[in-house]
């Protein structure tokens, strides 16, 4: 299934398709790590739902879901 | 002749650890290009030979644009360079391996330190550098930077490589997506353990992140950071000043033995002297309590949590989390804050930051907001007290967002801002080296600006308090003439006066608010008990305390942090709206006060 990676429940993983974040931001989070087959968990929500933190190649990220949704991931 | 190296990596990899263990502490800290980064430089020798290194910026990439990213680009293609140290994590060595990658198609020499090894052990991790080293075809060195595991083999191949002994470009290594070659390279060099173990940042995010006691905690720790530093820089403060006090008698012998006339003496002595060990005696202990203390919470790797925690509250204002952080440097002091605005990623945000740090108020004010709480509203109820300080903090938080709102509203739209958060694993700190270097990174260069200031202030209060005109001293006439917008305020003249002429340092508001008051020609050292008597004396009741502690929270940072945001923001346009914002604020703040207490009939 695929769904943008702000709807990834907590616990879940998915394995990311395509990083649809605006420049030159987008280079940034492909620099991190944020590439297509890498896989991502979901970690926890913060307080108040957003941002979330996720989990990838074993390092923790937080990302706000104004962000997180222009990453498409497939879940299985 | 010095071989000269360029450090760079990620953030969090312990660049820092390994550049101190390497230089020890020779080291100075300058701007590059007129650009806002500062580069710390340091020198080593090994077997005859110099080495100069430089810390760069830490950084994930090197096309991304952003300041420091540009600043490392540019000094690392630089002639010079001998050799590129890059230093990733063994903990996590795909994601780090990214940048030594992408370096690798500019084909510069390069060494690469694998740090964190011990780390990686006791995690189970088993990382093969040769063969590592094989398929980069540069040189590969774990190290432990902490225990200082692995330097002596490190210096060893930088200068083989320096000396041009070791090949150490890479050649033909052709990258066709760095991130996916780190990843296969992961694959091929490191063997994960055989069970996972028990991972100690999952469990304390649990605790430190959880929706509720995440914030207690933080408001924990964040009040006992001030009851340490306010209650353990007390006693040292006053010792300081007791040696000031007796140290005094050198400069007075020498005077009277150079035979120096008496206007020159009082100058000298009652003017510069007691000013600046005023500001030494009062800023030194709570600088060195608070920043050591605030570093080792950055070394622990809490404070991305706290921004993680904040960053709902402050996306609401336009900024971020990483924002609230810069607030916390700024309670230290506003000009470290406003320097610390650098790790905000997007400029928009770092602007807001800056301008609003001063919102916050610093060590230098803690100690007259205490005396004037105590003083003149809360009495000997030291449970009261504490509650007024935290609605004033509270306070101090509340205009900080509401001014960030009205920033980002009138700044304009940025084109496109994320927001991307690293959270690192928890680190035992390194207690010996966070004293010694916030010790001298952010204490003593607060203190060395402070007492620059100082010194000319210090004559110009002395001049003020001394030079009569027309049968009343300088500092007479300015209250008097500020006695009209002062009283609009709720204060005084007086009051205004020694804010003004404080502006150099908080610490001296309260003792210039002392000296005008009296009427006394030079600051004192004068013990609180003392103080509270003369102002009582002097007619200061509740509502003039009250109206004196809003305009002490909200009024012009001090000359040090208008210099520093000018430094940062390299314009004279935005130092100005950094000193008229909170003051703005606290003028609206006693007004409303006034119009308060005449409806009230108080």
């Amino acid at each position: 299934m695929e769904i943008g990676l702000d709807r990834l429940e907590v616990g879940a993983q998915g394995r990311i398709l395509q990083v649809g974040v605006p420049e030159p931001w987008g280079k940034r989070l492909e620099d991190m790590g944020f590439v297509p087959g890498t896989k991502v968990t979901c970690l926890r929500k913060s307080p108040l739902g957003d941002p979330v933190l996720y989990s990838l190649r074993g390092t923790g990220f937080a990302l706000r879901k104004t962000d997180s949704r222009r990453i498409l991931v497939e879940t299985e | 002749m010095m071989w000269e190296i360029a450090l760079v990596g990620n953030p969090n990899v312990g660049k820092s650890t390994l550049f101190n263990g390497l230089t020890g502490l020779h080291r100075h800290t300058g701007n590059w290009a007129g650009k806002t980064v500062e580069l710390a430089q340091g020198r080593y020798r090994y077997k005859g030979k110099g080495y100069t290194l430089t810390d760069l910026p830490g950084t994930y990439t090197l096309w991304g644009g952003s300041p420091e990213e540009q600043v490392t680009l540019q000094y690392i293609q630089r002639e010079s360079i001998d050799c590129i140290l890059v230093v990733c994590d063994a903990t996590c060595l795909e994601r780090s391996l990214i940048l030594p990658l992408q370096l690798q198609e500019k084909g510069l020499p390069m060494v690469l330190a694998v740090n964190l090894m011990d780390e990686a052990e006791e995690r189970g991790l088993q990382i093969d550098t040769g063969m590592l080293e094989a398929r980069l075809q540069i040189p590969v060195v774990p190290i432990s930077a902490g225990k200082k595991q692995g330097l002596e083999r490190l210096q060893e191949t930088l200068r083989q490589v320096c000396e041009g002994y070791l090949p150490a470009t890479g050649q033909g290594m052709q990258v066709p997506s760095a991130p996916e070659t780190a990843a296969e390279l992961t694959e091929a060099c490191v063997k994960p353990p055989k069970e996972p173990r028990p991972d100690l940042t999952r469990r304390l995010d649990r605790l430190l992140l959880h929706p509720v006691g995440g914030y207690c905690v933080l408001l924990a720790l964040l009040l006992l950071l001030f009851w340490l530093t306010i209650r353990g820089a007390n006693y040292p403060s006053r010792g300081l000043q007791w040696c000031f006090d007796r140290l005094r008698y050198f400069p007075e012998q020498a005077a009277q033995w150079l035979g120096l006339p008496p206007w020159l003496r009082g100058l000298l002595l009652d003017g510069v002297y007691t000013t600046v060990a005023r500001v030494t005696a009062v800023m030194l202990p709570p600088m060195t309590i608070f920043f050591p203390l605030f570093t080792l919470l950055e070394d622990f790797g809490y404070l991305p949590r706290v921004a993680f925690l904040l960053d709902s509250a402050f996306r609401k204002a336009g900024t971020c989390g990483t924002h609230a952080l810069t607030l916390c440097m700024g309670l230290g002091c506003n000009a470290v804050g406003v320097t610390g605005c650098r790790i905000l990623a997007s400029p928009k945000e770092r602007r807001i930051a800056v301008l609003t740090n001063a919102f916050v108020p610093c060590n230098g004010k803690f100690a007259a907001l205490l005396f004037l709480i105590s003083f003149g509203l809360s009495g000997e109820n030291s449970l009261l007290g504490a509650l007024i300080l935290t609605a004033c903090l509270l306070l101090s938080l509340l205009l900080t967002l509401l001014a960030a709102k009205f920033l980002s509203k009138t700044m304009g739209r940025e084109a496109q801002t994320a927001f991307v958060l690293e959270l690192p694993p928890y680190r035992r700190p390194k207690v010996g080296s966070v004293l010694l270097r916030s010790l001298l990174d952010r204490s003593l260069f607060v203190l060395g600006r402070a007492v620059m200031v100082a010194a000319p202030a210090g004559a110009l209060i002395w001049c003020c308090g001394h030079i009569s005109i027309a049968g009343q001293s300088i500092l007479t006439w300015g209250a008097q003439i500020l006695e009209a917008p002062g009283s609009l305020l709720g204060l005084n003249g007086g009051i205004l006066l020694a804010f003004l002429l404080g502006s150099p340092a908080n610490e001296l508001v309260l003792p210039l608010l002392l000296m005008i008051q009296t009427a006394a020609g030079s600051i004192t050292g004068a013990e609180e008990i003392a103080m509270g008597q003369l102002l009582a004396r002097n007619g200061w009741d509740w509502k003039l305390c009250l109206c004196t502690l809003v305009f002490f929270l909200f009024h012009w940072p001090c000359t040090t942090t208008l210099l520093t945001v000018k430094k940062e923001t390299g314009s004279k346009k935005w130092m100005l709206l950094a000193a008229l914002l909170p003051t703005a604020f606290g003028i609206v703040l006693c007004i409303s006060l006034q119009l308060l207490f005449r409806l009230l009939g108080v």
